[in-house]
């Protein structure tokens, strides 16, 4: 067997394609270099990320899955699950040996299959994301958000905050990953942060503007006249809301 | 701002806007141009969910719980010895904003009680409204409840504002409405939805000569149906939504199954619980007629009037058409594809599509999110198949429910779960 290990990003990956089909390796099994595992009788090499070959597997790969096909790998790389690579490398195979075919249609074919479950569960950690993210004004006239989404979401979630809040600065940051992204009134960007407050403790409340707290008071208020209590249902709240997301939702913590 | 005042208008206008089922923030496209604030894209949020289950995507709120009239059903009726109060324009243009900017709601929900009469209501609706697309420069969502007997020209404005517009008709009968609420009248309700409706066909029209014609209403009207505070039948109800669907191009009609708040003679008692399940069951035969191709007189017939509360509507259907069944799963067609109990829209065109390249099997379906305990014994793969010899069985109803847990099952259950 054939280990491919590669840097944890897309790029990476697709490169670790391009050089599977370029040594003409068979067997071939890409894995993340972190979570290399050493193996009897397995050949390992190393892949180096290069733009170029990477923009050739791509190109060869939206001729033959088109969009839809790598709108699906992209979606299933950022769920970041272990399995991912085994099932991009099975469908990448099956588009290169039926290039006539609509590979990516074909739902009996269990990593096809795979993919499109992938991007429906990443797809709805973004949604969630758009829907959960609660920004609060801190001093510096940022408008600042905190999540800690199953999937690695940012980067698909950039463009609906960057459409709908043009006129605020904000930033949405990721404690799981320990990056964030800043819009500041004219651009994204990602930002790298090692230790960033947690807002939630009370240490991080000075940073607030004045209001901030009233406003956080009168969204909790609302939230809480608003629902029917003679139709409670908890079970069906805590499955629309799940309780990991709790800790950042104003509605959810005390003010 | 005095935050106090501000958080008991909020208390008491919030806490009587929740009656409202609405909750849809989709269907209106509106980008934001000129680093203004917000855009829709047409796909609507749920941003929270309240401890009833019911979605948050808007700042449902009235405008005032003031009213002339005395509606029996309703909180704000105006012989109900409740604290009254309003909000100025400018309060519930600024919560919008604020709630807006910290990414808690996809826009604004506007109700009132009727507080002088019709046009004086509507036009501090329409008020709110154009402030905050004029002033604010907003391309939220925003929601306007019409007031029954509002003029022409104020629903006019009120189109060229709000996203979507409504009125409730509150009861599925003429003759309900009469008995609970003997002010109002249905024909102010339809008057102004007729005009919103041609308004509508209209600016489709002037679209297609003119590129730049202002946006009318872009998500549709809809409606409320209070369901259960009246003695009238599921069939009733449904006929009545779908000739609102058929004659007035409603995007929604909702269905609220009473909330006991009144000691009224007219009225079911206090006690009575509310009808969860049979409201269920009306959205579930909503969507067969929406987005199954169900007509009304399919989904009931006048022998049977009311749905079957045990087994959701398309289910009851298919154990009336037995005859039509089993369906196979690699021939047949879209229409009868979706027909059958347990496929949805979804893995409908998924099988439509997969057929393609195999021949598909149980554990195919079972993995494009077909519920097989119920689906399999409509269908045929080519092949015999060992459930279909209970299709005929006249138990088929209960082979399938020993096979399904409902979640309401606690509901109509009386046997107390003791372990």
């Amino acid at each position: 067997m054939n280990i491919l290990l590669y840097d944890h990003t897309f790029e990476g990956f697709l490169t670790a394609v391009f050089e599977a089909y370029e040594f003409k390796l068979k067997q071939v099994k890409i894995v993340k270099e972190a979570l290399q595992t050493e193996q009897l009788f397995a050949q390992t090499r190393k892949v180096f990320t290069q733009a170029p070959k990477a923009e050739r597997v791509y190109q060869k790969l939206k001729s033959l899955i088109g969009d839809l096909g790598l709108h699906r790998m992209l979606y299933t790389f950022l769920s970041e699950d272990e399995d991912i690579e085994t099932h991009l490398w099975a469908v990448v195979q099956y588009a290169l040996d039926h290039p006539q075919r609509k590979i990516i249609q074909d739902f009996s074919h269990p990593s096809v299959l795979k993919l499109s479950q992938y991007e429906q569960m990443v797809h709805r950690e973004k949604h969630r994301m758009e829907a959960f993210v609660r920004f609060r004004l801190t001093l510096d006239g940022i408008y600042y958000a905190e999540i800690e989404p199953d999937f690695n979401v940012l980067p698909v979630i950039a463009k609906h905050f960057k459409d709908r809040y043009q006129d605020q600065k904000w930033m949405i940051f990721d404690h799981k990953r320990t990056y964030g992204i800043y819009y500041d009134l004219h651009k994204v960007e990602l930002v790298e942060m090692k230790f960033a407050n947690h807002l939630n403790k009370q240490e991080g409340l000075e940073m607030l503007v004045k209001d901030e707290k009233l406003y956080q008071h009168l969204w909790q208020t609302y939230f809480k006249k608003t629902t029917i209590q003679a139709r409670k249902n908890s079970r069906l709240h805590i499955q629309h809301v799940p309780k990991r997301y709790w800790k950042y939702l104003t509605e959810k913590f005390v003010v | 701002m005095n935050f106090d005042r501000i958080t008991e208008k909020l208390e008491i206008l919030a806490d009587a806007a929740k009656y409202d089922v609405s909750c849809s923030s989709s269907g209106a496209k509106r980008n934001n141009q000129k680093k203004g604030l917000g855009n829709s894209t047409g796909m609507g949020i749920c941003h929270s969910y309240t401890e009833d289950g019911r979605c948050v995507s808007l700042l449902k709120i009235l405008l005032t719980n003031h009213c002339i009239y005395d509606c029996a059903y309703c909180v704000t009726r105006k012989s109900n010895d409740i604290k009254r109060a309003a909000f100025t324009v400018q309060e519930v243009v600024d919560l919008t904003i604020n709630f807006y900017r910290r990414n808690y709601i996809e826009g604004l929900f506007l109700s009132s009680g009727i507080f002088k009469d019709a046009d004086f209501t509507m036009e501090r609706l329409v008020l709110v409204a154009k402030k905050l697309r004029l002033e604010e420069n907003f391309n939220g969502y925003i929601h306007l409840k019409s007031i029954p007997g509002a003029s022409d020209e104020l629903m006019k404005e009120a189109g060229l504002y709000a996203d979507r517009l409504s009125i409730n008709l509150e009861l599925p009968t003429e003759k309900g409405l009469k008995l609970l609420a003997p002010d109002k009248n249905r024909e102010d309700m339809i008057k102004p939805m007729n005009y919103v409706k041609n308004e509508i066909i209209l600016f489709k029209e002037e679209k297609k000569l003119f590129r730049n014609t202002p946006k009318f209403a872009p998500a549709g009207q809809s409606t409320q149906l209070i369901i259960g505070a009246t003695q009238e039948n599921d069939l009733e109800i449904i006929q009545t939504a779908d000739s609102f669907y058929k004659n007035y191009q409603l995007k929604r009609v909702y269905y609220s199954g009473y909330v006991p708040i009144a000691d009224d003679a007219r009225l079911p008692s206090l006690q009575s619980k509310v009808p969860m399940v049979r409201e269920n069951r009306l959205y579930q035969a909503d969507w067969l007629m929406r987005f199954y191709g169900f007509k009304a007189d399919e989904i009931l017939d006048p022998n049977l009037p009311f749905l079957d509360l045990d087994v959701d509507p398309k289910l009851s259907w298919a154990l009336r058409n037995q005859q039509i069944f089993p369906i196979d799963i690699q021939k047949a067609d879209f229409e009868m594809i979706l027909r059958v109990p347990g496929i949805g829209v979804k893995s409908a065109w998924k099988i439509i599509e997969a057929r393609r390249f195999s021949q598909l099997n149980e554990n195919h379906l079972k993995k494009l999110g077909v519920a097989l305990n119920r689906a399999k014994y409509f269908i045929t793969y080519g092949i015999h198949f060992g459930n279909l010899k209970f299709l005929n069985s006249s138990n088929l109803k209960q082979f399938i429910l020993g096979n399904t847990k409902s979640k309401y099952q606690d509901q109509y259950n009386a046997q107390l779960a003791l372990f």
